[in-house]
């Protein structure tokens, strides 16, 4: 298949595929039987995949992660789920596009999903907002996160935004009183909830949906503070050093998980998860699984115990004697 | 005409050398030419313009608790430095900077402190350490503060004064929003009273975590407040901002705040508060 966004580290993979494809065009207009060729080529493809994204670079991993044809959480939700219903709004001003929420079931079990929504084309992402949440959709979030609570239903949030919308509207109607509460309230929320960074984890803006018991991230998303570029911009005076503020903050998800923020790697399929959504969604299907499992198990006022603990352990500080 | 004596004598460079710098400081509100002494005595409040200058944390504790009953706690711990963080400099060589140039070791003060008599805990911000910015010391110095409030069931009162997450702590300093906002749930749950107070500027991290979870908020006139800076929203939407906005009346206009009060008076809103919680 044809790509239309190129990644340059990604060219000698994107060439081989579209000679398997013209190829492949060619047998089918039955101009000869070229297999043999074709084999050849896969392999060859095969070959590119694991060596071009056994060495990635931290900014290179960026660029995957707003890959414009990576699944989003919408895609996700359709393969993992069934019996998906979308529920609206925050009770409150409006309905944020730019999260999805509802009911669902995992192999029969029912759940809450929410999900942070880019969109595919320049209209859905305008009506997404680009998947940045407004205060309503953080509002939008907590009142299912609280029906999940009241109903017993574990919560599977999908985190895929770069941040926060930094809007007057935002501002007006409170998006850091929105986020500041959403942090509060699923640190005491009396529900396993479990959260995925599929994409772009885009400071306080995934925060405001990644307070969870366990948060998993696939392998090549990013989790960060600030956008690399806005980083470079303040600290190197340029945007420029975008891939050297990416590879300083320590973004990947290899990084993240040796700092203990995120509890697990979900493997892609070679060549990443925008290559086979489907392989790259069963992945995911079985770490969340087998999650929610693990949780279940757990008395609640453990799993809050252990919520907090989770959170009240991050940092790195010294405490030398005075 | 012995006046024109003095014209013999050096004057000038040497003569200003006795005056000690700072001695005039520039209103930042009204552009007056203020006495500094004045200005100090005045709680570093414009006497022309009522513009609120920044306090560093140790003014603000000796403006809050009562005199010589404040407790530091946690003195002793400091930044790390877990990425390994260099820009244009080190990471461990801006915090001495801001350590030598602040007297003090983080950009947080936590204690225990009396208010007119109520036993309290304190946890003051200042904003001169890297930008008022919270990372994994702050957001421990002030989860601690909150557990021993609770322990203690002593109100908690917080001031912040932050332009947000301390960025060379990279994604550590994100959670130090969690965690913050984790330990102001614990305290809500069991009723004991957390008030906090905002000053110029509170954005961005801090002000999407704990100090916008006060069971009342209180904000110092004329304080930027908000979650975005004014820049990143005027790139994002390529327009200029209405005037006055962010600012600490806007946010009471707009129902996140619960009171403007002056400098002057904010002990004695925060200590009538705390005798109406706890009294």
């Amino acid at each position: 298949m044809a790509y239309e966004v190129e990644l340059d580290f990604e060219k000698p993979l994107l060439e081989v595929e579209k000679k398997i494809e013209e190829l492949r065009a060619a047998q089918k207009d039955g101009k000869g039987d070229r297999t043999a060729e074709l084999e050849a080529l896969k392999k060859k493809a095969d070959q590119l995949k694991v060596s071009i994204y056994a060495n990635l670079t931290p900014w290179q991993r960026v660029l995957i992660a707003r890959h414009p044809r990576r699944p989003y959480a919408l895609d996700y939700i359709g393969y993992l789920f069934q019996d998906f219903i979308e529920l609206h709004g925050d009770r409150h001003f409006s309905d944020d596009p730019a999260v999805v929420c509802g009911f669902a079931k995992l192999d029969g079990r029912p759940v809450m999903v929410l999900g942070q929504q880019k969109g595919r084309d320049m209209k859905e992402s305008l009506l997404r907002n680009f998947g940045m949440m407004n205060p309503e959709g953080y509002r939008k979030a907590m009142r299912f996160m609280h029906l999940a609570e009241k109903f017993g239903r574990p919560v599977v949030i999908f985190i895929d935004t770069m941040g926060a919308y930094p809007g007057i509207g935002a501002e007006e109607r409170g998006q850091a009183e929105a986020i500041a509460r959403n942090l509060m309230e699923m640190s005491l929320l009396r529900t396993p909830i479990v959260a995925v960074v599929i994409g772009e984890g885009g400071s306080g803006g995934a925060l405001g949906v990644g307070v969870a018991d366990r948060v998993l991230i696939l392998e090549n998303a990013v989790y960060s503070v600030i956008s690399p570029e806005g980083c470079a911009a303040i600290l190197w005076r340029s945007a420029k050093f975008a891939p050297e503020a990416a590879k300083a903050l320590r973004i990947t998800a290899k990084d993240l998980t040796e700092l203990g923020i995120t509890d697990e790697v979900i493997p892609e399929p070679p060549g990443g998860a925008h290559r086979d959504p489907v392989g790259a969604a069963s992945a995911v299907k079985i770490a969340i699984r087998r999650q929610l499992e693990a949780l279940a198990k757990q008395p609640i006022g453990e799993l809050l115990d252990a919520r907090y603990g989770k959170f009240r352990a991050m940092g790195v500080f010294t405490e030398a004697a005075s | 005409m012995a006046w024109f004596k003095k014209k013999d004598k050096a004057i000038g460079a040497g003569a200003r050398k006795e005056i000690p710098q700072g001695v005039w400081v520039k209103c930042e509100g009204c552009s007056a030419a203020l006495f500094s002494r004045e200005l100090d005595a005045n709680q570093r409040v414009c006497p022309k313009c009522t513009y609120h200058f920044r306090l560093t944390a140790w003014e603000r504790i000796a403006l809050l608790a009562d005199v010589g009953s404040f407790e530091e706690i946690d003195h002793a711990i400091h930044a790390g430095d877990p990425l390994g963080f260099t820009d244009s400099r080190p990471y461990p060589v801006r915090v001495k900077e801001s350590q030598a140039k602040t007297g003090l070791p983080e950009v947080v003060l936590t204690g225990r402190a009396k208010m007119d008599e109520h036993q309290v805990m304190l946890s003051v911000m200042d904003f001169g350490f890297i930008g008022g910015s919270m990372g994994s010391a702050m957001g421990e110095k002030f989860t601690r503060a909150a557990e021993t409030a609770l322990a203690e069931r002593r109100p908690f009162v917080s001031v912040a004064a932050s332009g947000g997450a301390r960025m060379q702590e990279g994604i550590l300093s994100l959670m130090q929003m969690a965690k913050t906002s984790a330990a102001v749930g614990r305290l809500h749950e069991a009723r004991v009273p957390y008030i906090s107070v905002l000053t110029n500027p509170t954005t961005a991290g801090v002000m999407a975590s704990f100090a916008s979870l006060g069971d009342v908020i209180l904000a110092e006139p004329g304080a930027l407040i908000g979650f975005a800076g004014p820049r990143v929203i005027e790139q994002t939407i390529r327009q200029k901002l209405p005037k006055g906005f962010q600012t600490s009346e806007f946010v009471l206009s707009h129902g996140f705040v619960d009171r403007i009060v002056s400098r002057r008076q904010l002990k004695g809103t925060l200590v009538q508060l705390i005798d109406l919680l706890t009294g």
